[in-house]
């Protein structure tokens, strides 16, 4: 009995034996539910794509107007930064780092670590430390909260529409799209391609 | 192939990677996953422990975070301070009804409910309950899903800080509270990590000796 062809649920402990299933397929545990694994259609290919594109929208997010809060002509033009600068000045330095890691610096590493282990593979190489580097992008997993700064933007601008005319900014339609995007690159990565590059050691 | 855990085959699942690797004897080596080199244990280390320890942090916090005002906003030399409840009567009273029920439920609701399920599954494994493990295991699930929805209000803070900056016509300003929600927000997060949900499970399987 190889123990490769055998996994345990990670929510009960209970052995599975490994079996191919269909494109699109999802396996699950028997005795709790838990999704042990999913098979993938063509996952490395789109995972890339999918991960590039992301990075340009990330670049465009960061640096591009992000919103305007217009009131009888006074403007303020912010970029998706400012208002972790603003929260460091008023001396609320913690809460600056918690919006800043989870909005900004783990979404970041995240997709360069993708494209890090992931373009090389295409290319039929290994990259160095490729489990290492995976590990790290798989337990940030839970800390990237782009989706739920999206909702907190809706939520701004409406309790702000009745006192002031708020413009959205290009930065704000590529975080959005960044959000799908990433949705989607998390959704097409099958992680057992990646564990089965990594050389036993 | 059913009905045998890992545990019982000697075997070691890595969280990271998936791998099984057989145990061994002198288990309190720090063994490392063969393939990924994430520390491998048979449960996770000290779990209950652990998430007691984050969780009555988090009760702690959940106090200041509820009863200190979140944000304040000065216009016109005036000073209103707001906490996460009076932010959403002031949604009702505004008639924004929809966005206040959604404040509600990501900033007060959630983090109540996480710290009550999670409490709960701890005593239930403590106790060694047998009631509905499917259930229980679902209801861990949720939690662990759910809890980073409740960062939506710091959001809010964030903008609605870099927004209105309109000198003596008005500022708002991020308040002690703020920074106790954030803290129950991300602790609650690491109590769900900690707790093992194999730990709901290990009750049946030695009942059956």
């Amino acid at each position: 009995m190889g123990q490769n062809t055998l996994i345990a649920c990670h929510e009960c402990d209970l052995l599975h034996r490994v079996r191919p299933i269909e494109d699109g397929a999802v396996a699950r545990c028997v005795r709790c539910g838990a999704v042990l694994y999913r098979q993938k259609h063509n996952s490395l290919d789109r995972t890339l794509a999918l991960t590039v594109a992301g990075l340009i929208l990330f670049v465009v997010a960061n640096t591009f107007p992000f919103l305007a809060f217009d009131m009888q002509g006074q403007v303020t033009q912010t970029t998706l930064i400012t208002g972790v600068i603003d929260l460091w000045r008023q001396g609320m330095v913690g809460l600056a780092i918690v919006v800043l890691l989870t909005s900004i610096v783990v979404p970041g590493i995240q997709l360069m670590g993708l494209l890090y282990t992931l373009a090389p593979m295409k290319l039929g190489r290994v990259p160095p430390h490729l489990a290492r580097v995976y590990r790290f992008v798989h337990a940030l997993q839970p800390w990237g909260m782009m989706e739920v700064f999206l909702l907190g933007i809706l939520v701004s601008v409406v309790k702000l529409a009745g006192m002031a005319t708020i413009v959205p900014g290009l930065a704000i339609w590529s975080f959005a799209v960044l959000i799908l995007v990433l949705a989607a690159a998390a959704a097409s990565l099958d992680p057992r391609l990646i564990w089965e590059r990594v050389e036993y050691r | 192939m059913t009905g045998q855990t890992a545990a019982k085959a000697s075997l070691l699942s890595c969280h990271s990677c998936g791998l099984l690797s057989r145990a061994t004897p002198g288990h309190h080596v720090r063994a490392a996953c063969p393939r990924c080199g994430a520390p491998l244990h048979s449960r996770k280390t000290n779990s209950v422990s652990r998430t007691w320890a984050l969780i009555i942090a988090a009760y702690v916090f959940y106090i200041p975070a509820n009863l200190l005002p979140v944000m304040s906003v000065t216009s016109l030399g005036k000073t209103q301070s707001d906490t996460i409840m009076s932010g959403v009567f002031y949604l009702v009273v505004h008639g924004m009804w929809p966005l206040a029920l959604l404040i509600f439920f990501a900033s007060v609701v959630v983090p109540m409910l996480k710290l009550i399920i999670l409490t709960y599954l701890l005593i239930s494994v403590q106790r060694r309950s047998h009631w509905r493990p499917v259930d229980r295991t679902r209801l861990y699930r949720i939690t662990e899903a759910v809890g980073r929805w409740s960062m939506v209000d710091i959001y809010v803070v964030t903008i609605l800080v870099a927004l209105v900056k309109l000198g003596n016509l008005a500022t708002i300003q991020a308040g002690a509270g703020a920074v106790f929600f954030a803290a129950v927000v991300v602790i609650t997060m690491f109590a769900a990590m900690t707790f093992d949900p194999r730990l709901i499970w290990d009750v049946m399987e030695n009942e059956h000796e």
